[in-house]
């Protein structure tokens, strides 16, 4: 946790303004106990960690996710055309106290992954595994697992009703499950204190008297106020300024070691997600096409199709130039993706096996993974290197 | 195309045997048994079962449903007990008289409410809006009998210059094209123009503000195009709608019409269906109603359909 | 030490003494409704026409306790009289009676007639509608079409229908225009609700483990009945025209009870002799029907704007 700490401090050079003083009070306690939630489950201690299976057990396991939009059916019944393959087949793990986060263009089916994770839309196939426990099992029902579970939404005004006051979208969850609705207001209070504001000035306000900023600050705070071990961020800071972008940035990460909390940090942003994540994980057309430690996958990454979202932002530096476009096309239709390698049709590397068979997401390193044949020695592809 | 119309003629199917279906039951929520309008207090209970049994009213419901259903399929819409003609020939002949008023009462408000809604949404907020605005407003508030009353009142028993009733001299039933027709359709036209001409004038004035304030209206000017050829894209542009509202228009009318017809004592399907109230004619009630309706249904229909022909954005399929 | 720049909107502050003190200070709750009502006060169109709906409202209930005549009495010697006549101030009526009187006794029925329709097609036509708009699928399905064949009917045409055989009588009439008036309102409140279902709070709401009816009453209802009231006030204008027009064709009330559209019916006769007189009931409906048309557009623009 501590090194996790070091590392967003340390990033925090990038040039990006911030506010860093003036977070004042900070961590912890200011005095008065919040009311604690009515629970069956001891509350999580402000350190995290694993209780149920210790800190080894990853957070939330993801197996063979699959969904599919739309499509008909044939005539027989037996397959579904023009299905939109959202979410193809996908697995990771998320550890505790970790950010993984994802990226990929737009339809790749990031959003869809969220709403999955989140259970908001029904999966096809595939498991979850929160913690151990199968989710929707009578160990961990679906309205345990949105306790332990919670998300903050784009647009930041779209995820605010915009009758009621900041307290009171706050209070709301809390009041769902149980609490008073004196103690609901107050652990809002607290909590919108938390997030960077002041309640005595904002908690009364309705979302159209608040900033962009401001507001995601409230989406952050309802989110952490039914006290989740997860929270699933998804494109959390992509609609805001660049500057207030930097604060809110800054604020989740101290959140996330105020509370011992656990992100899934989505963003089409590689900058962002450099600086937020421990761990990223690619995306294209409904796949995982690489996974790994930030470092190294931003950067060596062993996917073609990394390399090319690499290459594609733009630095600062006049004699970094791009002079030729690192990928070329327009991404395929998720109604009917090519065979094989999804990317091949678009690929610099691309060669005959990459058409014909689909490759596995194999490990390449340490904690590395990706989907390709060109990283896989021995796979076929005339650049691999041979079986070492 | 064609598949789009017959996909609606498909969607509207079920409406139109509810439709069907509501104006079998007015009959039969009606208080009182309905034979008691065609027999006599004294009638003998033999007469009575008789008549039933002609009528068909021993049946249960969804049987009698079913061959009054079959016998509108064919065209047969039963006999009227008061005059003892075909319900189908007299609904026809007065539908053929509201449509005439309605036609002409719907382009009278249409070209009105067009002029006035074009102006008020250019001049958007300005005197001449409000000036425009409150015709509109007063044109969809009016009390539409009362004001043919009023008209009734100043051109015929002062001015005395028109007809106060009917469609033609000497009460004749059906109305003609000619001159001498002519005086007698003036006065019931302008009243039931009044109400599309407000509803219209509203629609057209915000469809023009919303034209003129995107930004494709801007870059037409900014290109040099004079104001006339930007008025002939707000005019393209506003057209669809503003031409569907007025088929719309001219439907409620067609079926709303008997308040109007019975204060100018046109021979139309409102009177008709006035008549029919007050005899407690229920065949020619229930005829009545059902090819009103019907009419509404099909208007709206082909109100769907020529809009979506005509506007580039809606789907096809 | 890297600079630093004060975006003093979005800085946080220092800690207020706990426990937090409440929402006393910072602005108080600024309901949503007050602003709207504001921005209406502020309207001079929207307020003449509130106003004149108040003085037409307190006339017809407190009518007895107004010093006016007996609107039932008429006289047979004087009949017709004009307006600013000796002894009746706005004429009388071809039975005698005080036109007046009945005026504003007439007041109470019509509006009686009018807004009671729209009241309960409102209560209707929100509860079916949001169902259908909320659940969703099938269901919603199935409830929108039902309504639609019922919106298959051009209203007057479906309001004289049903008042045909169900008979003359006000709570016939005040039925026949509830049943006309619920799908309309049931339309445009499915839409809305349907609208407001797929947005992000709602389904942050979803997510929080609140169960269907909690997230209905704290954030569909509050979001959702602002634009079906809006509509609904729009109706009030019609419905008192066709109750009016029911009562003309002598579906509604009955004599000899004082009621505009009544009114205008049994004064028809009389245009030829006193006009003024016959088209004061009208004028009545006229005044009452743009005052409600003219108070629901200020109602609109003052919710149109955030």
């Amino acid at each position: 946790m501590e090194a996790l700490g070091e590392r967003a401090h340390a990033a925090q050079s990038s040039p990006s303004p911030l506010v860093g003083e003036g977070r004042g009070g900070g961590s912890g306690s200011c005095g008065t106990a919040v009311p604690p939630l009515p629970t069956p489950t001891p509350d999580p201690s402000p350190q995290g960690g694993g209780e149920k299976r210790g800190p080894a057990q990853p957070l939330l396991s993801v197996r063979s996710l699959v969904k599919h939009f739309g499509g008909r059916r044939s005539f027989s019944g037996r397959s579904i055309r023009g299905a939109v393959h959202a979410v193809d087949g996908v697995s990771f793990d998320v550890a505790k106290g970790q950010t993984l986060g994802i990226v990929g263009e737009s339809g790749c089916g990031k959003s869809t992954l969220a709403r999955l994770i989140m259970q908001i839309i029904p999966a096809d196939a595939g498991e979850f595994l929160f913690d151990g426990e199968v989710v929707g099992t009578h160990a961990l029902d679906l309205v345990a697992y949105r306790r332990e579970v919670q998300m903050v939404f784009q647009d930041s005004y779209a995820s605010l009703n915009p009758r009621l006051t900041v307290e009171e979208t706050v209070a709301f969850a809390p009041r769902v499950h149980g609490l008073s609705r004196r103690a609901a207001i107050a652990r809002a209070h607290d909590l919108i204190f938390r997030v960077g504001l002041d309640p005595k000035r904002f908690a009364a306000r309705y979302p159209h008297e608040l900033s962009g900023g401001q507001r995601q600050r409230v989406n952050i705070a309802r989110a952490l106020a039914l006290q989740p071990r997860l929270v699933i961020l998804d494109e959390a800071v992509s609609a805001l300024d660049k500057s207030v972008e930097a604060q809110v940035l800054n604020l989740l990460i101290d959140l996330k070691s105020e509370f011992g909390l656990t992100y899934v940090f989505i963003s089409h942003d590689l900058n962002v997600v450099r600086f937020m994540s421990d761990r990223v994980l690619v995306m294209y057309l409904g796949k995982v096409v690489e996974l790994g430690p930030s470092e190294v996958l931003l950067g060596a990454p062993r996917h073609p199709y990394t390399m090319a979202l690499l290459a594609s932002m733009p630095s600062m530096d006049p004699d970094r130039r791009t002079t030729e476009a690192p990928l070329f096309g327009d991404p395929p239709s998720p109604i009917d993706p090519p065979s094989g390698c999804r990317f091949h049709t678009r690929c610099k590397f691309a060669a005959p096996v990459c058409a014909a068979t689909e490759p596995v997401l194999a490990e390449i390193g340490p904690a590395h993974r990706a989907a390709c044949f060109l990283a896989m020695p021995g796979s076929g592809h005339p650049q691999a290197g041979p079986i070492a | 195309m064609l598949v789009y119309i017959l996909k609606r003629l498909l969607y509207v199917t079920p409406v139109v045997i509810g439709v069907s279906i509501i104006c079998f039951l007015l009959v039969h929520i009606a208080p009182g048994d309905p034979l008691s309008a065609i027999l006599p207090a004294d009638a003998t209970q033999e007469l009575v079962e008789q008549m039933r049994a002609a009528y068909g009213f021993d049946r249960p419901l969804p049987v009698q449903y079913a061959l009054w259903f079959w016998k509108v399929v064919h065209g047969d819409l039963g006999t009227s007990i008061a005059t003892g003609r075909s319900v189908a020939t007299e609904v026809m002949r007065a539908v053929s008289n509201t449509l005439i008023l309605a036609t002409v009462a719907t382009v009278i408000g249409f070209t009105f409410g067009a002029f006035f809604g074009f102006v008020a949404g250019y001049f958007r907020d300005r005197w001449l809006d409000k000036v425009a605005s409150l015709i509109s407003v007063l044109g969809v508030s009016v009390p539409h009998y009362w004001l043919g009353m009023v008209l009734v009142i100043i051109f015929s028993a002062n001015l005395n210059w028109l007809p106060p009733t009917g469609a033609g001299p000497d009460g004749s039933v059906a109305w003609r094209p000619d001159l001498e027709h002519l005086r007698y359709i003036i006065l019931p036209a302008i009243t039931m123009s009044v109400i599309p001409m407000g509803v219209i004038s509203r629609t057209v004035r915000a469809l023009v503000a919303d034209i003129l304030g995107q930004e494709f209206v801007q870059g037409l000017r900014a290109k040099g195009l004079r104001e006339f050829g930007v008025f002939r894209h707000v005019v393209t542009n506003a057209a669809p709608t503003a031409l569907a509202v007025m088929g719309l228009q001219l439907g409620y009318l067609l079926g709303g019409s008997i308040l109007i017809e019975t204060v100018f004592s046109w021979p139309g399907s409102g009177f008709l269906l006035n008549a029919a109230i007050f005899q407690r004619d229920l065949p020619l009630l229930q005829g009545t109603i059902l090819v009103l309706a019907l009419f509404f249904v099909a208007l709206n229909l082909a109100v769907d359909v020529v809009q979506t022909a005509v506007d580039p954005r809606i789907k096809r399929t | 030490m890297a600079v630093t720049i004060d975006l003093s909107r979005d800085a946080p502050i220092a800690p207020p003494p706990y426990p937090p003190t409440g929402a006393e200070e910072g602005r108080a709750a600024r309901g949503y409704w007050a602003g709207v009502g504001r921005r209406v006060v502020r309207d001079p169109v929207a307020l003449a026409a509130a106003l004149v709906i108040i003085v037409i409202v307190f006339a017809a209930i407190l009518a007895p306790w107004l010093g006016l005549a007996d609107p039932y009495r008429g006289s047979m010697l004087r009949r017709l009289r004009p307006i600013a006549d000796a002894v009746y101030r706005l004429g009388s009526d071809e039975l005698g009676r005080d036109m007046l009187s009945r005026l504003v006794y007439g007041g109470r029925l019509s509006l009686l007639m009018g807004v009671l329709p729209v009241v309960f097609a409102f209560s209707a036509g929100s509860a079916i509608g949001i169902v259908a708009g909320f659940v969703g699928g099938w269901v919603n399905t199935a409830i929108m079409r039902t309504v639609d064949v019922f919106y298959a009917f051009p209203s007057v045409l479906l309001a004289i229908a049903l008042s045909g055989a169900l008979g003359a009588g006000i709570f016939n009439a005040i039925v026949s225009l509830t049943i006309v008036f619920t799908p309309p309102i049931a339309r445009v409140a499915e839409s809305v609700t349907t609208q407001i279902r797929t947005r992000d709070y709602v389904e942050a709401a979803r997510v929080s483990g609140a169960g269907p009816l909690a997230i209905i009453r704290v954030h569909v209802l509050g979001n959702v009945l602002g634009p079906i009231f809006v509509y609904a006030t729009s109706l009030i204008s019609v419905s008192l025209i066709l109750a009016s027009g029911l009562s003309f064709l002598g579906l509604g009330s009955k004599p000899p009870e004082p009621e505009w559209g009544l009114m205008l019916n049994t004064l028809r006769t009389a245009i030829y002799v006193q006009p003024l007189v016959a088209a004061l009931p009208g004028a009545m409906i006229f005044i009452t029907s743009i005052a409600f048309n003219l108070l629901s557009d200020g109602l609109r623009s003052a919710m149109e704007v955030r």
